[in-house]
């Protein structure tokens, strides 16, 4: 008699030879770290349970931008998260009680690695970093957030796209009960975003899973959220579930939802203007009832950074 | 007292007052006496006006279905001053969105107004609110005669434009604009029904006669 026995390991659980070996160079490298501090594995990101705890190894970044950040208060008060509500005082509002944890992210396409993975194994390979970004909104507001992240190209390459993957697509939970603001049909849920692979391994796209130094709040898109500064803000697609390698252009939800106001690429542009608003200028929050609106810059002023990324690319039609 | 002088002494003092608190919250709010306008006071303040400005224009026009259904004449006392109130709410939407928001930057200014639709239809409503202010004493009343009923009819484009600036100005929450559709969808509705209604009478009465 044959006694099947289903198999114990997918062949997508088993770690690649060369990720195997980055681990060993990435053990040895925090080894000689662990020594030194003894408490042993602080390696990689970790972020520790709790409102407003501080997350430990933070490394500052060339990246940052040397503007004053906005106050904890701004940044944490008006926001867009239409899961929690479609006014911008409603995510601090509606998001208090919400569970960021237990938290599994699923990796699928045309990847390598893929799979589910438990939040903090998701994050435990990778340095974590303060990246004190310009935040554009189409809306034609802005302010300086002092991030906490790894490195989106870095988990990229971690789950190694084959070269089917033209696109990153991203989804946020969709829970009726934990997000209420989804009992509303004002977009099609759950929220979906996306950005090309070179957009994806740029590195100042990021992952961001903390604010200030301490764990990212439920309203800002807990426990784990995408930023991209040269973007407008919804691009930022937050309380991520699934990371999905596709080979054609995934569908967005604001695209989805008025394709003619909101394009795939929503590259920061003083030039193309909203057709309801003007884009050339915008209201740096904080500065007070009686500042003037700002310039808007090319690309966010991450001009020098990126630009590159859309060479021979009409971004008048591909807003 | 008779209805008359209590709508003099008592009514028209408490509802004036009653409209300046939505005014009077805003002050405080902006030098921070009272509540709060949050990270972006610029729109909050221009939100705070532009809601006001609408909620009066409904008001004003409530005036005439209620008095009829309710048959109490007095309430047609209110109309011009809540009107008036609608005209000062809307001027101050404007006003912020003039000087806070836009910081008198006259090209980006016309710039909106003609090319932003949503703009062109609140800066329409303003204009015909303007006229309306302007006429709206006893004497601009008797100058222009008949031509003044047909010059205040134009407080229903004012609704209507208002609602249709609201609308197109939301990005996908349509919710709140709606509850303005419709309420100003009853309060128009009723005048067409009451129109039909007396243009029927009129005609079975000739028909009797």
């Amino acid at each position: 008699m044959l006694i099947r026995k289903a198999p114990d390991i997918l062949p997508s659980q088993i770690t690649s030879k060369s990720n195997y070996l980055n681990r060993r160079a990435f053990m040895q490298a925090g080894g000689a770290l662990g020594a030194a501090a003894i408490a042993g594995p602080a390696l990689g990101a970790m972020v520790p349970a709790g409102d407003r705890a501080k997350i430990e190894n933070v490394a500052k970044s060339r990246f940052s931008t040397g503007e004053r950040a906005n106050s904890y208060e701004d940044i944490t008060t008006y926001n867009n998260y239409y899961e929690f509500g479609t006014g911008k005082g409603d995510p601090v509002d509606n998001a208090e009680d919400f569970e960021a944890r237990p938290w599994s992210i699923t990796v699928d396409g045309e990847a390598d690695i893929t799979g589910t993975f438990d939040f903090d194994d998701f994050i435990k390979p990778f340095a974590v970093e303060e990246r004190i970004y310009r935040m554009r909104c189409v809306e034609a507001w802005s302010m300086v957030i002092p991030w906490v992240g790894i490195s989106l190209a870095d988990v990229v390459k971690r789950f190694k796209p084959n070269s089917k993957a033209k696109y990153v697509a991203f989804e946020t939970l969709e829970d009726k009960q934990r997000m209420p603001g989804q009992r509303s049909r004002v977009l099609d849920w759950p929220y979906r975003e996306g950005l090309t692979i070179a957009e994806a391994t740029h590195p100042l796209a990021i992952l961001a899973i903390g604010l200030y130094g301490e764990v990212l709040p439920n309203q800002n898109g807990a426990p784990i959220r995408l930023v991209v500064p040269w973007k407008y803000g919804f691009k930022g697609i937050k309380g991520i579930v699934r990371m999905r390698f596709v080979e054609t252009m995934p569908q967005t939800s604001w695209n989805m939802s008025a394709p003619h106001e909101y394009g795939f690429y929503a590259n920061v542009n003083p030039n193309v203007d909203h057709p309801r608003w003007s884009q050339a200028r915008e209201r740096r929050i904080g500065a007070g009832l009686f500042a003037d609106k700002i310039p808007t810059r090319m690309f966010n002023g991450y001009e020098d950074e990126v630009a590159s990324l859309y060479t021979g690319l009409d971004l008048r039609k591909n807003f | 007292m008779n209805t008359l002088q209590q709508v003099r002494f008592i009514g028209k003092p408490l509802v004036f007052t009653a409209c300046l608190l939505p005014f009077g919250y805003a002050a405080l709010a902006a030098f921070g006496l009272a509540g709060d306008l949050g990270a972006n006071p610029v729109e909050a303040l221009l939100d705070h006006f532009g809601n006001w400005g609408l909620r009066f224009v409904m008001l004003a026009l409530a005036v005439t279905p209620l008095r009829k259904i309710s048959g109490w004449n007095w309430l047609s006392r209110f109309r011009r001053m809540l009107g008036l109130f609608a005209f000062f709410y809307v001027l101050l939407h404007f006003l912020t969105w003039f000087i806070l928001d836009q910081g008198m930057a006259l090209s980006a200014i016309l710039e909106d107004i003609v090319k932003r639709p949503f703009i062109t239809l609140g800066f329409a409503a303003l204009l015909l609110l303007t006229a309306l202010a302007a006429t709206s004493t006893a004497a601009a009343r008797r100058r222009l005669g008949r031509r003044w009923q047909q010059l205040h009819y134009s407080v229903y484009f004012v609704g209507v434009l208002g609602v249709w600036h609201y609308w197109w100005q939301v990005k996908a929450d349509v919710r709140e604009p709606l509850i303005y559709a419709a309420i100003l969808t009853a309060l128009l509705g009723y005048r067409l029904v009451e129109h039909r209604r007396q243009k029927t009478r009129r005609r079975a009465a000739a028909r009797n006669q």
